[in-house]
């Protein structure tokens, strides 16, 4: 477009009751200056904020200690300990809430794109986006009213599980539809006209010409569960020593760490909590990046 | 950024049902999908019905007007609870994050897709979508211990000067509700940055061609074709981030939620919106007794989401009605 964009070269002479040309040429000059700003003012939060995490946590990641300890029978006070319980617990959330999440996720998208027509189609869709803005914090009391009120079970990892798979189920819909959505009509025809049965052309030609873009979808959608702090908060209580049993005692992860040593005025929690937030941040983000590169090697494109 | 985006449309394509055999296969992965697609159903509405159940027992031992009185002592002896606070701190936040990172997301929407140049947009649009991949904690941390020393100048020069209205009335608290609303405005800011790029991308381009044809500025192009284009999308996507902000937990919590006080109707005070309040009572949820009136609170929040969501989605919907 840039070619069409001279805007200093309008040869109509101005009329009586039209602003002078130079007005105009300021004003377009000023909302160049200002859109440019905009972007400026949107990239300084998260340049600050990944310098502040780096700079105040690195400290504590680069201790070996930080990523084989946990911070058992350590105090706010002491130095030392690491972030192990709460890395392998984070990991282990995320891993049972995508075993959960994808299937369902997959399929309801694929019933949105294969088969889903009428009012149900409808229906499902527009739950989909309800489920996509409802707060985490509204996730985590449903399945408290589920798991604690409802059923009698301890508040346990797999319940923390359970709220965020409420969380990713909507991302992995929306991404995989979209996919799914992209691949060409005749693939599907070509398919059906050797005689495939559907349920095979889904399996054996649109999912895998959109795997990769369904892989970038799971991915998001676990970076976005991994940060999430408000389920871990209602329904599983911190730990501080390694628990791998998500069905049994409290299991540590990465956000409650943080907000345990938060609220602590003591250099050896100050480092603690930096340091767990730029481990979570680097899982994310390195999650976040994996799913862009992968989405390149999409066979399929808009 | 489609997974933030958070809507679609079902488009009539003609793949059809009569490309299933009706075999043995078909008729299970068909109702595996089916089935899949009504569990979604059954869940949104398993979560109004299970809030609402525990919610209403709550509610009725409630000795005050939950809706109008303006205590919240929910203790073994008594429960008396009431939302106006929460209600007034939780939409004053979210508006005013909404009223700061609308503009700013609209014009970097227009620098993403009318005035980058092709080969920096792309990475320029995902360093804005890398904002979203901040866990709210961090946002919290960060909004409380590093950024709140910066802004507390600004924030007593306000409050000296327009004190006299009662919105930024002193003294200025710690955590004020004012610094959470620009913490929530960063963090809403890729939201509704991402719709709006794609709804001013979309600008058909005859529409622009025709404005610079005509001999527009830039500007005045975008004025004139690509904005009006795009303004139910924009609203759309400012209603979806609006629907974020509510909901938005933990920075919050730390932000505002570290030393409520008494309630202000000041920005400079400190305050709870529905979310914080639940999470800073977190401890209450050991035992089951007590947690009624936060699920009745969780409820409410619930339903002011699904309506913000609801009609940011029927705005988005009427806008695809029309633009073809």
């Amino acid at each position: 477009m840039s070619t069409l964009t001279q805007d200093t070269v309008s040869p109509a002479p101005a009329s009586p009751i039209d602003k002078p040309n130079t007005m105009r040429a300021v004003k377009d000059k000023l909302a160049t200056v200002a859109v440019y700003t905009a972007f400026l003012i949107a990239v300084i939060p998260l340049v600050w904020i990944l310098y502040t995490v780096i700079s105040k946590g690195a400290g504590a990641l680069l201790n070996p200690e930080w990523w084989t300890n946990s911070q058992r029978g350590i105090t706010a006070r002491t130095v030392g300990g690491g972030a192990y319980h709460a890395i392998i617990g984070t990991l282990i959330q995320a891993a049972i809430t995508a075993v959960i999440a994808v299937p369902i996720g997959v399929f309801t998208a694929i019933y949105l794109v294969e088969y889903g027509r009428g009012k149900l189609a409808r229906a499902v869709s527009f739950m989909v986006d309800i489920l996509t803005g409802v707060p985490s914090i509204v996730a985590a009391l449903f399945i408290y009213t589920l798991w604690v009120t409802t059923f009698g079970f301890e508040r346990v990892a797999f319940a923390v599980c359970l709220a965020l798979v409420l969380l990713m189920i909507p991302v992995v819909v929306r991404s995989t539809e979209e996919m799914l959505k992209l691949v060409p009509n005749e693939l599907r025809e070509a398919s059906y006209a050797l005689g495939v049965p559907k349920w095979k052309t889904i399996m054996k030609v649109v999912l895998p010409t959109a795997f990769s873009g369904i892989v970038t979808g799971v991915l998001l959608g676990l970076a976005r569960v991994m940060g999430e702090t408000a389920p871990l908060l209602i329904l599983g209580p911190p730990s501080k020593a390694i628990n791998m049993n998500p069905f049994e005692g409290f299991m540590a992860a990465l956000p409650t760490m943080i907000n345990g040593e938060r609220d602590q005025v003591v250099q050896a929690a100050y480092d603690r909590y930096w340091g767990a937030a730029l481990t979570l941040i680097i899982l994310v983000m390195a999650l976040n990046i994996a799913g862009r590169l992968i989405s390149r090697f999409n066979k399929v494109s808009r | 950024m489609s997974t933030i985006t958070g809507h679609s449309e079902l488009d009539a394509e003609p793949s059809g049902d009569k490309a299933s055999t009706g075999r043995r296969g078909d008729r299970i992965f068909g109702g595996l999908a089916t089935g899949s697609g009504i569990f979604v159903v059954v869940l949104v509405i398993a979560v109004g019905g299970f809030l609402l159940s525990q919610a209403v027992p709550a509610l009725l031992k409630n000795d005050a007007n939950f809706l109008f009185d303006r205590v919240w002592e929910v203790n073994d002896s008594g429960m008396r609870f009431g939302i106006p606070d929460l209600l007034y701190v939780t939409v004053v936040s979210s508006l005013m994050a909404m009223i700061i990172a609308v503009p700013i997301a609209v014009l970097v929407a227009l620098f993403l897709t009318q005035y980058a140049p092709k080969r920096l947009a792309s990475p320029a649009a995902y360093l804005v979508d890398l904002l979203a991949a901040v866990p709210s904690i961090v946002y919290g941390i960060w909004g409380f211990y590093v950024f709140r020393p910066y802004t507390t100048g600004f924030q007593d020069w306000l409050a000296e000067h327009f004190g006299w209205t009662v919105l930024l009335e002193g003294p200025v608290s710690l955590g004020t509700v004012f610094l959470a609303s620009i913490v929530l405005a960063i963090m809403i800011l890729p939201i509704i940055t991402a719709i709006s790029r794609e709804v001013f991308a979309q600008t058909p381009s005859t529409h622009k061609e025709g404005a610079l044809a005509l001999g527009a500025t830039r500007w005045e192009m975008i004025r004139t074709a690509v904005i009006p284009f795009g303004t139910p999308g924009v609203i759309s996507a400012s209603m979806l981030g609006l629907g974020r902000a509510l909901g938005e937990t933990v920075a919050v919590m730390i932000i505002v939620g570290t030393n409520p006080g008494i309630f202000r109707f000041s920005l400079f005070a400190g305050g709870e919106t529905f979310a914080s309040k639940i999470a800073n009572n977190s401890a209450e949820f050991g035992s089951s007794s007590k947690v009624g009136a936060f699920i009745a609170a969780g409820l409410m929040l619930f339903i002011l989401t699904f309506l913000v969501n609801a009609a940011a989605r029927v705005i988005i919907e009427r806008r695809k009605a029309f633009s073809e």
